[in-house]
């Protein structure tokens, strides 16, 4: 593989997401505006933050009359993961420069997140270089089309009735990310653990009840690895 | 209605945070390799992060103010079990499908 066939593989891995990221980013661009933003706020918004979920988390708390800064620590709080997702990639792309690490962290979203990861891991045969090819693939893809279609969703505006159920697109999406990430028993310790751990903490102030039930996930995670690695070990 | 200096104040400093966020591991440690026990657990977060963020949005979803319906929930559940025997754009169709299929037949029966 070279890097610019894998530059358009990641490019095509990602496609499945358009379905997603369309009705996502259009139903942002109708939520601002109904919630009284003008296209240029919207456009900025998008634009300047990339990050849809903290999107919708900050334009709703102003909406409610929320302080500015209680809606910018739930929004931030949201996109925590994201810091988990920087981590997991360093071992992958830590090596370019630094420019090209802004660039890259500038990009870092959900979807080609979880695409560029589970190729990796797939793939241990692909050398820096083309991991990092790759991942640009993947955002080059979901980027454009998330400022497109915010900005169709915000001209269109009313257009879309609320019989289309939109709002649904956004846990489609994430259950769409996990399945395959479910590869071995431990993964699935992982999503278990982390499903019941952001019920049980769902009463935790500001969306850090998802942060808490990420980290329970993760360690569960670790540690059943760690588990069925020592049980392997005493039985061979 | 959203004044307009909070508006840009609050796009300014989440964007300004949501990037430090992202640089964060990136930006400081590029180039390192991080401990082994960390590695081990790094491999876990998308399969954990995933499901703390879908779960509260399939039981409580906001489009009926946190209460919980049934035609989600199993809309949920067949987008999931698409996903894992077909794959991600399996997922996304059988979820929705069965979300728009569902409301179809309770609203017309």
């Amino acid at each position: 593989m070279t890097p610019r066939s894998a530059f358009w593989r990641g490019y095509r891995d990602c496609a499945p997401f358009i379905l997603i990221v369309v009705p996502y980013s259009m139903l942002f661009g109708v939520v601002a505006r109904e919630a009284g933003l003008d296209l240029l706020q919207t456009m900025s918004m998008t634009v300047i933050v990339i990050a849809g979920a903290s999107q919708f988390t900050a334009v709703a708390l102003l909406q409610d009359q929320a302080p500015v800064f209680i809606a910018l620590l739930a929004a931030l709080a949201v996109n925590l993961r994201m810091a988990m997702y920087s981590a997991a990639l360093v071992p992958h792309v830590g090596h370019t420069r630094l420019g090209v690490r802004a660039l890259m962290a500038y990009l870092m979203v959900d979807q080609a997140f979880a695409v560029a990861v589970r190729t990796y891991e797939e793939r241990p045969d692909m050398t820096p270089a083309i991991k990092v090819a790759y991942y640009f693939g993947c955002m080059a893809l979901i980027c454009p089309f998330w400022y497109g279609c915010t900005f169709l969703g915000a001209v269109l505006g009313q257009a879309i009735p609320p019989a289309f159920s939109l709002d649904f697109a956004v846990p489609v999406c994430f259950i769409a990310l996990t399945a395959p990430l479910l590869r071995s028993a431990s993964h699935i310790v992982a999503a278990f653990v982390a499903a019941l751990a952001s019920v049980a903490f769902a009463w935790v102030p500001w969306s850090l009840g998802l942060i808490i039930a990420a980290g329970f996930g993760i360690l569960a995670g670790g540690q059943a690895e760690l588990y069925l690695r020592r049980k392997a070990g005493a039985a061979g | 209605m959203i004044s307009d200096s909070d508006f840009w104040l609050l796009t300014a400093l989440l964007g300004i945070g949501t990037f430090l966020i992202r640089f964060s591991f990136l930006g400081l440690l590029g180039g390192r390799t991080l401990p082994d026990r960390v590695l081990l657990h790094l491999k876990y977060v998308g399969a954990a992060v995933f499901p703390a963020l879908f779960t509260p949005l399939v039981i409580w979803p906001a489009a009926t103010d946190g209460q919980t319906d049934p035609i989600r929930l199993i809309a949920a559940v067949a987008a999931f079990l698409a996903g894992l025997r077909f794959g991600v754009i399996w997922a996304i169709i059988a979820g929705m499908s069965a979300l728009y299929f569902l409301q179809f037949l309770t609203s017309n029966l």
